[in-house]
């Protein structure tokens, strides 16, 4: 008995399945099992009973921090109505855009810059791929003073592009798209076999056919995975956000929200909590639709921005 | 513009729909380009026109040569790279020299302009004027009429210039083409707003401006410093002080006092001496640098031993439940980082919080509003927030390590602690070292965090400049730039933080990654 769970233990008999195992004592399982299903209990508590609050929170009819602490006292939609009258599904829709047009963005610069470095061979390209490398290590965050400066700049010549404006603020998260992904899809670019290009380049096919219509899909997990970080990333960006965008209406969620809690956090709170459980619902969809995706992202170098 | 055009004479592949996108793309590119280039012009920035046009040549050289075929593939996220990141990175090391902040915040002929115009009282005897007061869209003006009985309008941007057309009633401006007049009503409505306001008699600045406190009457104001630009100085009328420029960027007299508005030169390594050696910056830093350090530390530290506890545990084919443990384990990581800081936020506020009411049962304690607790309360939200991810990596490693390694230290004889000490950890420290470095990276700058939970609060009580602490060095970047008005601007100070703290991450990656480089040849 002993001997048959020690080699289970040990993470190498992994095809086994449990029904096949003889049923233990109870204080076999105890030992062997039962204490990980504790651990489970205590830590999915320990992950949920902050979200099962802001979930009560914004069913709550009062709306203030000290009505929301009795959970599910009340059921009522009322804060979500009450977002109605603020400027909640404005910021909601601008973020998605910026959100959206940054992550559909980067993926096709990084992309295309992937596969430059994965397909051609070109003077500067050892020189460009270490220049990434090093240029990736400053955040842009860092730099927001000169972000803020080059976009009043750009703001006198062409408005569109300098300050308060929502494509100005995606041109800035773009700017950083090269950077941080373009490594990531280098090495899967090159798991491609060059044989495919080779083929496809003898039946006559272009550099562009061959481009979007074999090396894209062959690589589309990838980009499923990059496009999501970043679409993440951007939707949770704050400073550059916030120095960049003035007025109220232009505002992404993380500003706005922001605003509320750091204004009047007691009377605010039922709105902010209803406003958190609908902001946190994209993200959380794509995060459970698309988990296995991103782990294999993530253990391939990128982290959570 | 006519790149294009010039092509498309010497094509000798056919038109397939590619090049006819490609052709359509590149027109688009190239008229707002160039619209850029004539508004750029117009404002006379030549430094952005300048880029602008080398951008454009070269798109139209990648796109239309035969010889640039990476670069067709390259040049659009690296056009944006350049300018977004590579550019704003330079930027900030120059401003880093400078003294770009308040007091400093133009070219020095803006800075003449605006003394002018700050000092500026009614000369004596100088004649009143019957005015109107007008709008031009949202912006109100004046309009007078001149000795010749020329009507003269403008705006505080625009000076006074001759208005053809424009119909006069007696000495009294009725009708000026462009220009709105104001009835009584709404000037009344705007009162401060012309009682404020200046129209400069022309784009000398030393010609002084027009200004009313009634509405009616206008006076013109003449600076009470004369600009001498063949010396490069400022003498004031009354007193006769000569001002002349000095090092820092400001006009200042032979007995030392300066004028108000000064320009922004470079200052060389002025603001890494006041971060390292002014009182009032340097003790604070200190603290938010080790603090900082301690809480980048830390953060990965605990957050990495909680996954990997989780991971190890879960890590068993047997538990029943494993998915759904997993996937409720990871909803905090799911939750943007930015809602998760707020609510915390609200959590452990110490009156009305769900901590310290339910959970503690209406005690008072000051989560994040005392300097130790409010650091433990960061670290503790931190925790929450990060496990998952390391939980996640921690996963991925342990069932990706070689099942044949382990199984050969079993026959070695090894036991259960001795394997682990030996070979799980060590592959699994191999595996995930890259990553730590990142998260060590990340949460040395998790402003959002820090800014959203806290504020950096509490304040220091014995510093002048608003900083606190669980501040740590980008949220003070973020506090001493000022950008948000809560302080005096001082750009110049806090880009040179920004080089600091990179220096500091960039070091601290390089050696991290060479030293992981000689783990894996170890291994």
């Amino acid at each position: 008995m002993t001997d048959v769970t020690t080699a289970r233990r040990g993470r190498t008999t992994r095809a086994a399945r449990p029904a096949s195992a003889p049923r233990m004592s109870r204080a076999v399982w105890m030992r062997e099992l039962g204490w990980r299903h504790l651990v489970g209990v205590v830590g999915v508590v320990y992950a949920g009973f902050p979200l099962v609050y802001v979930l009560s929170a914004s069913l709550s009819d009062g709306g203030t921090l000290t009505g929301s602490n009795r959970l599910f006292a009340d059921v009522s939609t009322a804060n979500y109505e009450a977002l109605g009258d603020t400027y909640f599904w404005t910021w909601m829709l601008n973020t998605l855009q910026v959100a959206i047009a940054t992550s559909v963005g980067t993926v096709l610069m990084g992309a295309a810059a992937a596969y430059a470095f994965s397909r051609f061979r070109f003077r500067g390209r050892r020189a460009g791929l270490t220049s990434l490398l090093i240029i990736q290590m400053f955040p842009q965050m860092l730099a927001f003073v000169a972000i803020f400066l080059l976009l009043v700049g750009l703001g006198n010549v062409v408005p569109e592009l300098g300050l308060n404006s929502k494509l100005g603020l995606i041109c800035v998260y773009l700017g950083g798209a090269l950077g941080v992904n373009t490594f990531l899809m280098y090495g899967f670019f090159n798991t491609v076999p060059k044989e495919l290009d080779e083929a496809a380049k003898i039946d006559g096919a272009t550099h562009s056919q061959i481009y979007w219509t074999i090396i894209l899909r062959l690589v589309s997990p990838i980009l499923a995975v990059v496009g999501l970080l970043s679409f993440i990333s951007t939707f949770g960006e704050f400073i550059i956000a916030r120095v960049l965008l003035q007025s109220e209406s232009n505002w992404t969620l993380a500003v706005g929200l922001y605003g509320w809690v750091s204004s009047l956090l007691e009377a605010n709170w039922g709105l902010f909590a209803a406003g958190a459980v609908l902001s946190a619902i994209p993200v959380l969809a794509l995060f459970l639709f698309l988990q296995k995706y991103i782990v294999g992202g993530l253990t391939a170098g990128s982290v959570k921005g | 513009m006519s790149a294009p055009l010039s092509r498309g004479s010497t094509l000798v592949k056919g038109w397939s729909p590619g090049f006819l996108v490609k052709l359509v793309l590149m027109a688009i590119v190239d008229a707002l380009g160039v619209f850029a280039i004539l508004a750029a012009w117009g404002e006379e920035s030549y430094g952005i026109l300048a880029a602008m046009l080398a951008l454009l040549v070269v798109a139209n050289w990648a796109y239309f040569s035969k010889r640039a075929l990476p670069l067709k593939y390259i040049l659009p996220g690296l056009a944006f790279l350049l300018v977004f990141q590579v550019y704003v990175v330079a930027y900030t090391g120059y401003v880093a020299f400078t003294n770009y902040g308040d007091g400093h915040n133009s070219t020095k002929e803006h800075a003449v302009a605006a003394l002018l115009a700050q000092n500026e009282r009614r000369v004596e005897g100088s004649p009143a004027s019957p005015l109107t007061v007008v709008a031009q869209g949202d912006a109100l003006g004046f309009a007078i009429v001149s000795d010749d009985g020329d009507v003269l309008a403008g705006t505080a941007e625009q000076p006074l210039e001759e208005v053809d057309d424009a119909g006069v009633d007696g000495d009294r401006a009725t009708d000026v083409p462009g220009y709105e007049v104001l009835d009584r009503a709404s000037v009344l409505e705007r009162q401060q707003e012309v009682t404020a306001l200046r129209v400069p008699v022309s784009d000398d600045p030393n010609d002084g401006s027009l200004r009313t406190q009634d509405a009616r009457t206008g006076y013109v104001f003449l600076p009470s410093l004369v600009y001498d630009e063949a010396a490069d100085t400022l003498t004031d009328t009354v007193s006769g002080t000569v001002y002349t420029p000095d090092d820092n960027g400001l006009f200042e007299a032979e007995d030392g006092t300066t004028l108000p508005v000064g320009w922004r030169v470079v200052v060389g390594f002025e603001n890494f001496l006041t971060a390292f050696g002014d009182d009032r910056y340097a003790t604070p830093f200190l603290k938010i640098l080790i603090w900082t350090f301690a809480f980048a530390v830390l953060s990965v530290g605990t957050t990495f031993l909680l996954g990997l506890f989780l991971a190890i545990t879960f890590n068993d084919v047997r538990l029943r439940g494993r998915k759904i443990y997993r996937t409720l384990l990871i909803l905090p990581y799911a939750i943007p980082g930015f809602l998760a800081a707020l609510l915390w936020s609200g959590l452990l506020n110490k009156s009305f919080g769900f901590i310290n009411q339910v959970l503690l049962g209406g005690a008072a304690i000051p989560w994040l509003t005392d300097p130790w607790l409010a650091k433990l309360a960061v670290l503790g939200v931190n925790l929450w927030l990060g496990f998952p991810y390391m939980f996640l990596i921690c996963t991925g490693a342990l069932q990706s390590l070689p099942g044949d390694v382990l199984e050969a230290a079993k026959i070695d004889g090894a036991g259960r602690w001795r394997t682990w000490r030996s070979i799980t950890l060590p592959l699994l420290l191999v595996s995930t070292a890259p990553l730590l470095i990142s998260s060590f990276a990340f949460n040395f700058n998790n402003f959002t965090l820090i800014y959203m939970l806290t504020n950096g609060g509490p304040r220091f009580t014995d510093a002048s400049v608003p900083l606190g602490h669980t501040d740590i060095l980008i949220s003070m970047v973020y506090s001493i730039s000022g950008i948000d008005g809560s302080a005096p601007k001082n750009y110049g100070l806090a880009s040179a933080l920004s080089i600091v703290i990179f220096l500091i991450v960039a070091t601290i990656s390089a050696l991290a990654f060479r030293r992981t480089r000689s783990l894996e040849e170890i291994a």
